[in-house]
């Protein structure tokens, strides 16, 4: 007999009388503002956060911090800073990305993660390798918590998607804060009006 | 209402005043209050060390001695939990009676008695340990681990005693390290445990750390005499018929 | 390794020797636990959601068959190809045979308790194939030639200076630095270079979803995500419990996880792999390794619903004084004492003790398992199966003798309290553990028994 189908016959063997899915939750609301609480929850994690009112101030906002080195962003309006073309270049050749720019589906309030999926990031790898990362979303795409951030995902058909919060971070030594692990050593929210 | 009033093994043997203290408490609140002579222990270390099959003849003694009480009350929070839980005897109607009617003592007096006031007088600065079986067991107290409005039915008892001091610990329900014969099974973490929670009262002042069960009182004073400590256990019975 | 042949007792008490480090190992431990207190407090429906995570798994597991076919059919469909492993040799000659194909003798892997479970990483050394673990814990254990102490913290039991000192031989860091800061900046080079170079990349996963065929895996690194995006072949691999029905589920999960493990929100990344990328190959293999046999064990399936958050380790009073070493399991702690016995009852039998029994663990769950019932539970198991030392179980047979008989109880009271000799604090005392750092309870003139036929008949 294959694993499989020993596998399979054993779960079957062994699994007792089903028993039924929990009706889902109505999962009461915080009481809190999303729009604060995000952005409370988004600097608690040590990410910081910028109100602006349109793509021109996104370019300001990248000028005043990001003179040097190379940046990415799939945003067609950023293309005159940004390197817009880099969808079909090899994953690799993205190790000496200085910034990436993507924006993101919507936010959550709870825990300030934003949602992105493959299409909305030129290629997967691009918010992981770049040394710092921005991501830009609407302020009325802040939802309240994790049900409704999959209510809004509800069927949709992506390769790959996934909420990010914050810059990647580690505490394996002795439990001190490290930003800058593997992935982005900074995230700026961009929060657009 | 007549009670039968259970005196764990170890309590009998070494903490007769916490027994003389439940006992004369019960009394004073007008309980008709009876110790069945024949009784011995509950089963429970043989149990917790996998040896639940050895406990017929305690099960079948505990049955025969308590059966016709409409209460069972015990100065103890560990032995209950496990009789309420654990006690196996040919008649399941039996057994399910006696776990609806055993009660840990503080449980007794705010659930069955509602006792709202008390005489007792003991002017001390106290630090509660909160014990694993009567808490996290019997849920006589809130756990920290739970995201619920907090209640503690020992404290609300000790708060009606006069000139008691209640002190705060760092950590309020961490468990003492007894844990029955992993007291010495598990030498090093046991002392360890009960090092860490001796220092956490006396670090906050505690002129007597008191409970609702003695085994983890014994644990703890058995720390606190090798390090020659002020500080004295005392069982919740006795400060609660303190006068 | 040594330290498979002793018993947690005796590791724990090997632990034990340096005080000092064990009141660092708890109080880094407990500052977790607090974390975690005080992020789940900000939840306001936290208790509902542990519900609601414990019933969605416990019809899962209920249900189990019809969600692997759903699963691995709508994984099929995505592009991905899936694999089943009876055990963990079928599970490692699986990867080999795929990097095999591909002729791949280096590979990059994030952190997955299963590998840990099936010894990969020995079996690919052995096999020719370099693994480097990306995980920042999982590496610094790798370079130390130990197994994680922790499951979300793998070297939570060791210091910054051991960390330093084992960074300036393998990775050159300056001699005598131990600052995290530029540790995790030299293990973060070094790293870099290894996903830019490995076309292979293992990872586990925290969630698998049978309506999509899509599976979740969560880290704050990112090294994930980094070492799958830039391979050729992702290996993902997933004990069979590990499904869940709905994409929506994921909801309560992901809200429960983090926060659970470590006091965090969510963790930095949560990120689902639907398809490969063009080009890439994906592979899922399936694990059974022990799973099924625990599922058909009423009194320990539900140690099934785990979704290794590691709250019952930094809870736990016991962990936190013995270290994770002391459990002699991949999995350590609470959860890992009552999933051991499983696999191997003889050589774990000793876990089920380690433990007070004080239910702390079983509060934390996020999924509600009732972990120190379990405990208990496997207690009665292994006396039942015959693994019990002899010592212990002549001593419980004179106790039990002793404690149904009120005349001999009493006899043996009378003579001087002589029941202190089966007294549950000194049973088995050939030398008398108790007195090492504890002194005798005072023995008084008479019992309660006496003293009540005197003052009360």
């Amino acid at each position: 007999m294959s694993s499989r189908a020993q596998i399979l016959a054993a779960v079957l063997a062994n699994q007792p009388t089903i028993l039924p899915m929990p009706a889902f939750q109505p999962f009461s609301p915080t009481g809190e503002n999303s729009f604060d609480k995000f952005v409370a929850t988004a600097k608690g994690i040590g990410s910081s956060v910028y109100f602006l009112s349109g793509i021109a101030q996104v370019k300001q906002l990248i000028y005043t911090n990001f003179s040097a080195g190379r940046i990415i962003s799939p945003i067609e309006e950023l293309s005159d800073v940004a390197e817009f073309d880099f969808a079909d270049l090899d994953a690799h050749t993205l190790e000496d990305v200085e910034l990436g720019v993507f924006k993101a589906h919507f936010g959550v309030a709870e825990n300030s993660a934003l949602w992105v999926t493959e299409d909305l990031l030129g290629k997967r790898v691009s918010p992981f390798i770049c040394q710092h990362l921005m991501l830009l979303v609407n302020k009325t795409d802040i939802l309240q918590n994790m049900h409704q951030a999959y209510d809004r995902i509800g069927a949709a058909n992506y390769d790959f998607g996934t909420f990010i919060a914050g810059p990647s971070k580690t505490a394996d030594i002795e439990q001190s804060l490290v930003l800058g692990a593997h992935g982005p050593r900074s995230l700026a929210v961009v929060i657009l009006d | 209402m007549k009670v039968g009033l259970f005196i764990p093994c170890y309590v009998d043997q070494f903490y007769p005043n916490a027994a003389i203290a439940t006992l004369q408490l019960l009394e004073k609140l007008g309980v008709d209050v009876t110790y069945p002579a024949n009784q011995t222990c509950c089963g429970q270390p043989m149990a917790n060390s996998g040896f639940e099959h050895l406990t017929g003849g305690c099960n079948t003694l505990f049955m025969a001695n308590f059966k016709e009480f409409d209460y069972i009350v015990a100065p103890s929070g560990s032995c209950v939990l496990h009789i309420k839980e654990h006690i196996h005897t040919s008649n399941h109607e039996d057994d399910k009676n006696i776990s609806g009617k055993i009660y840990e003592l503080t449980e007794f007096l705010t659930d069955v008695l509602k006792v709202t006031n008390l005489t007792a007088n003991f002017p001390f600065k106290v630090g509660l340990h909160q014990s694993c079986h009567g808490q996290r067991g019997l849920h006589i107290s809130q756990m920290s681990e739970l995201v619920e409005a907090p209640f503690s039915k020992p404290q609300t008892l000790l708060n009606m005693v006069q000139n008691i001091e209640m002190i705060d610990l760092k950590r309020k329900d961490e468990c003492c390290g007894f844990g029955g014969t992993f007291c010495v099974t598990e030498e090093a973490v046991s002392a360890k445990m009960g090092k860490d929670r001796v220092l956490d009262h006396e670090n906050n002042g505690a002129e007597y750390i008191t409970g609702v069960d003695l085994s983890c009182l014994m644990h703890m004073e058995g720390i606190l005499k090798r390090k020659n400590s002020k500080t004295k256990v005392i069982h919740i019975a006795e400060i609660l018929n303190a006068s | 390794m040594i330290q498979e042949l002793k018993d947690h007792a005796t590791l724990a008490d090997d632990f034990n020797k340096d005080e000092d480090r064990v009141g660092w190992h708890d109080d880094t431990l407990w500052w977790i636990r607090e974390k975690r207190d005080k992020i789940a407090w900000q939840v306001p429906d936290w208790e509902l959601l542990r519900d609601a995570a414990s019933n969605i798994k416990d019809h899962v597991l209920s249900n189990l068959n019809p969600y692997l076919l759903q699963f691995e059919a709508n994984a099929i469909a995505n592009g991905i190809t899936v694999h089943w492993a009876a055990d963990a040799a079928g599970h490692n000659q699986i990867v080999l045979n795929i990097l095999r194909e591909k002729e791949i003798n280096k590979l990059v892997k994030s952190k997955s308790m299963l590998t840990e479970e099936c010894h990969l990483n020995d079996f690919l050394a052995d096999n020719g194939v370099d693994v480097i673990d990306s995980d920042l814990g999982e590496r610094i254990v790798q370079l130390a030639e130990e197994p994680p102490s922790h499951i979300v913290l793998p070297c939570i039991h060791k210091k910054k200076e051991e960390i330093g000192a084992l960074f300036h031989k393998h990775l050159g860091t300056p001699e005598g630095n131990s600052d995290p800061q530029l540790l995790t900046e030299a293990a973060r080079h070094h790293l870099r270079e290894t996903f830019l170079s490995r076309k292979a990349t293992v990872t586990g996963i925290n969630f698998a979803v049978a309506e999509t065929g899509e599976f979740v895996i969560c880290t704050n690194e990112g090294n994930a995500d980094m070492g799958a995006h830039l391979a050729d072949v992702h290996i993902a691999c997933m004990g069979i419990e590990k499904i869940i029905p709905e994409r929506k589920d994921l909801g309560v999960f992901l809200r429960l996880l983090a926060r659970s493990a470590t006091g965090q929100p969510i963790t930095t990344y949560s990120s689902h792999f639907k398809k490969p990328r063009e080009n890439q190959e994906m592979h899922i293999i399936l694990v059974d390794n022990g799973r099924t046999k625990q599922l058909g064990r009423e009194d320990f399936r539900n140690s099934l619903k785990c979704i290794r958050c590691g709250a019952c380790m930094n809870t736990c009073p016991v962990y936190r004084r013995s270290g994770g070493h002391s459990y002699h399991y991949a999995i350590t702690g609470p959860i890992g004492a009552i999933l051991a016995p499983n696999l191997d009852m003889e050589k774990y039998s000793d876990l089920p003790f380690a433990s007070t029994l004080c239910g702390s663990c079983t509060n934390v769950c996020p999924v509600k398992i009732d972990i120190h019932q379990q405990l208990y539970k496997w207690r009665q198991v292994i006396v039942q199966n015959g693994y019990a030392p002899k010592a212990k179980e002549l001593s419980m047979k004179m106790m039990a003798f002793t404690l149904s008989s009120p005349f001999v109880y009493h006899t043996a009271g009378k003579m001087g309290r002589a029941v202190l000799k089966y007294a549950p604090f000194t049973v088995n005392n050939s030398f008398n553990p108790w007195y090492k750092q504890r002194d005798m309870p005072e023995v008084p003139s008479a019992s309660f028994g006496e003293w009540y036929k005197k003052n009360r008949n």
